[in-house]
């Protein structure tokens, strides 16, 4: 029976059917779900784990497949940075049972800060990369590449993009097929990578892409599909790969020859020539960096690409009817400006008593990815820098040491439980071995916020919900060689300042736990709301929040939206006329 | 070009969107179409303006819909509704709950919540405007806001009454079944 279901959920349905053993991955966004869905399968048929973060799920992949199982590991594009160590070695090792890498792009940076192009990977670490367009697709080539993997001894990625990986489409599923663990075999020359054995693993490798490479002139996933019609007098030809091809297929009809490339490395060159050889025209349309265009260039083929369609963000139809067919956009009503509506911290969430604090002190935040990026936004406006996950607590090292002490005391890191375990720890090393005296405001709201409530290590379970010893944030810092580490409710604003302030003032480095769960975690229960009385001397003090609930009338009077209210009472302390109160519904 | 019908499901973080579309993908899977359903998850639903594109006919190849390519809109917040006309056909069905939702801007004083929307909007393209959240406190919960306006969707399109029910029965938990039930009742009903 035919089911709707997103890319990511297919992927994971792919690889169940394919037998998968073993999927480790950390979440990002728009990768998370594959992983997630995973874990709704039998453990008897699969072990998943959310790990610490990206190299080390790549690692226990490599593993599996070295012990004999099919494994995946999933991440988002910004993921294959930190998984990049392993993986372009793995390329050497080659295989056990099958190894695949599901990466997803996030092109309009739609929940991501930078919009890189994972293809440049595949070429990097020379390993074949498949990259379905839709949800049948994704199941599909899940397949595929389990099988492709072992046939040619390769890790090998399959690439995602958020319009693939959140679009929900039709797919129809099959029964799994039991692939069992291969036997394991001490193979020295083949899995220890010292010098002598990666020298000829290397050739290995090269020869096996000259073999992917001919592969892609005959495979069924690279498709041609040719008409005599013509546009404007000409006939017209498109390279498309991914979604891309939705968005042309949508827009140009059966009016242009397609030669879809759903292997994206290797590419194919004789296939290319002969589909070029039959058009007037060929445009190459694939959203991001211009790949297929350079290599079609490398070929000698005369090709239309990024002077046309741009390097920015998503494609859609409308832009590649308007370039290859001169038709006007759809016409459409013309709306007056308005106010945009960008994301904010959740009424209740912690986040915002911590950064309401380090506002209120003047603080420069190095800041770290997660929901508390959003301490960046108007009102808070409180975090200066984000570049990376852990980035927060090595950065502000390298701020405190280009600047000084004096600077260093009014600085500090924040850091989020899951991004703590993910990499701000070696951070956090590196300041306490080279005589930092930073001081860490590690954000523990007891789960990974941002990509939609995943378990890490600090949490006690694991990702089927399993009781698991969980890693002491307190004990962990202690180990680590920092001797001033407090506990303190970011709700409890006094007891809060005063913590951060005693860290600051010391010629040591220091760590604060921000200790509040989420405030959508199911066991967290605030009751009632938060309502203004005629105390209020419209100071405007609570607006400072920025709570989603809490707004001005146009008479200056200040209101408190009962159904955005949570109950969370932060602005009950903040008012120093005591004009806030908590009611219960 | 390919023909498909084009629905945008539009509001803020938290409204119950996802729901809406959830129920209207399943109804266009049990009616035999090619449906492809579109939102992105992540930041942006953090309060902020949520999108859903849900299309369906013969074949659908692009899950998004472009300016000027849906036929019909569901919005859920007033703003929201505004902000995706664009997005309308010429000659286009927006379906608008009341309800207005300050965004940050407005809250933090930068700008003001804009007015007469509704009326702007009747000036370009044929508009059912509803308390949604009225009916559904009367059907039961205001939670069930989404499921009146999927009732107004529902008396819009060509899909049988009955099977809007079967598909509600099958996605709405067992124990809130009822009252979503009336919150569809309530939307079917609706005349604007």
């Amino acid at each position: 029976m035919k089911q709707l279901m997103i890319g990511n959920a297919a992927v994971a349905r792919g690889a169940y059917e394919a037998g998968v053993r073993v999927v480790a991955s950390y979440p990002g966004t728009p990768s998370t779900e594959i992983t997630e869905v995973m874990a709704t399968f039998p453990k008897e048929d699969v072990y998943v784990e959310w790990s610490p973060n990206e190299k080390v799920a790549c690692e226990v992949a490599i593993g599996a497949s070295i012990g004999g199982a099919r494994a995946m590991t999933c991440c988002k594009h910004v993921g294959l940075n930190v998984m990049a160590d392993p993986l372009f070695t793995a390329s050497y090792t080659g295989v056990g049972g099958g190894l695949v890498i599901a990466v997803a792009d996030d092109p309009g940076m739609h929940s991501s800060q930078n919009e890189q192009d994972s293809r440049h990977y595949a070429q990097a670490a020379k390993l074949p990369m498949l990259e379905p367009a839709d949800s049948a697709e994704c199941l599909a080539y899940t397949k595929a590449a389990f099988a492709l993997s072992e046939e040619y001894d390769t890790p090998i990625l399959l690439r995602l993009s958020t319009r693939v990986s959140h679009s929900q489409s039709l797919i129809e599923t099959a029964d799994r097929t039991d692939v069992g663990l291969k036997d394991y075999e001490k193979n020295i020359a083949k899995y220890v990578m010292m010098p002598a054995n990666a020298k000829k693993r290397h050739i290995d490798v090269e020869n096996r892409m000259a073999a992917l490479a001919s592969f892609a002139e005959t495979t069924d996933l690279n498709v041609i599909t040719a008409t005599e019609k013509t546009v404007g007098g000409k006939k017209i030809g498109v390279i498309t790969d991914g979604i891309a091809d939705m968005y042309a297929h949508e827009a140009l009809g059966d009016n242009v020859s397609y030669c879809k490339l759903g292997m994206v490395y290797p590419l194919p060159t004789e296939k290319l020539r002969a589909f070029a050889a039959q058009c007037d025209e060929v445009y190459v349309i694939e959203e991001l960096d211009p790949v297929i265009e350079n290599h079609c260039r490398t070929i000698g083929l005369s090709v239309h690409g990024k002077e046309c369609f741009t390097l920015l963000g998503e494609y859609t139809p409308a832009m590649i009817a308007s370039v290859i067919l001169g038709q006007a956009p759809a016409a459409c009503a013309s709306i007056d400006a308005i106010p945009n509506r960008p994301p904010v911290m959740c009424a209740g969430c912690p986040h915002r008593g911590t950064f309401y604090v380090l506002k209120k002190l003047g603080l420069t935040v190095s800041g770290d990815i997660g929901c508390y990026t959003l301490g960046a936004v108007a009102p808070l406006a409180s975090v200066d820098t984000t570049v990376c996950m852990g980035a927060s607590v090595s950065g502000a090292l390298g701020m405190a040491k280009a600047r000084g002490d004096a600077f260093a005391k009014k600085l500090v890191s924040v850091i989020g439980d899951s991004t703590f375990m993910h990499s701000g720890i070696t951070g956090l090393i590196d300041i306490v071995y080279n005589q930092g005296i930073n001081t860490v405001i590690i954000l523990d709201n007891s789960i990974t916020g941002m990509t939609g409530h995943q378990d890490n290590p600090t949490t006690g379970k694991t990702i089927r919900g399993e009781a698991t010893k969980q890693v002491d944030l307190l004990a962990l810092c202690h180990a680590v060689g920092i001797d001033h580490v407090t506990v303190a409710d970011p709700f409890d604003v006094k007891a809060f300042e005063a913590a951060v302030k005693e860290a600051l003032a010391l010629d040591a480095p220091a760590v604060v736990i921000a200790q509040r769960p989420c405030a959508l975690l199911k066991t967290v229960k605030y009751t009632g709301h938060c309502t203004v009385s005629d105390d209020c001397r419209k100071c405007g003090l609570c607006m400072k929040l920025g709570c989603p609930a809490i707004s001005r009338t146009e008479n200056g009077a200040i209101v408190i939206d009962e159904n955005q209210c949570n109950g969370c009472g932060l602005c009950v302390g903040i008012c120093p006329f005591h004009a806030i109160r908590k009611v219960e519904n | 070009m390919n023909t498909t019908t084009n629905i945008m499901i539009v509001g803020v973080g938290g409204q119950g969107t996802l729901l809406a579309s959830r129920i209207l993908g399943n109804v266009l899977v049990h009616e035999g179409y090619d449906v492809k359903v579109s939102e992105v998850h992540g930041m942006s639903q953090r309060g902020g303006s949520v999108v859903t594109y849900v299309k369906y006919g013969e074949k659908v190849y692009s899950p998004i819909i472009g300016e000027g390519e849906a036929d019909i809109i569901l919005a859920f917040e007033q703003l929201e509704a505004y902000r995706a006309l664009p997005y309308l056909k010429k000659d286009g069905i927006m379906i608008a709950g009341t309800q207005c939702i300050d965004p940050m801007p407005v809250i933090t004083g930068a700008a003001k919540y804009p007015e007469k929307l509704f009326e702007k909007i009747e000036k370009e393209a044929t508009l059912i405007a509803a308390d949604a959240i009225g009916m559904a406190k009367q059907a039961g919960t205001i939670k069930a806001a989404n499921v009146v306006l999927i009732g107004i969707l529902a008396r819009r399109t060509s899909i049988k009454k009955e099977t809007w029910l079967e598909i509600l029965k099958t996605t709405v938990p067992a124990k809130f079944l009822d009252v979503n039930l009336a919150a569809f009742e309530a939307g079917y009903q609706y005349q604007d």
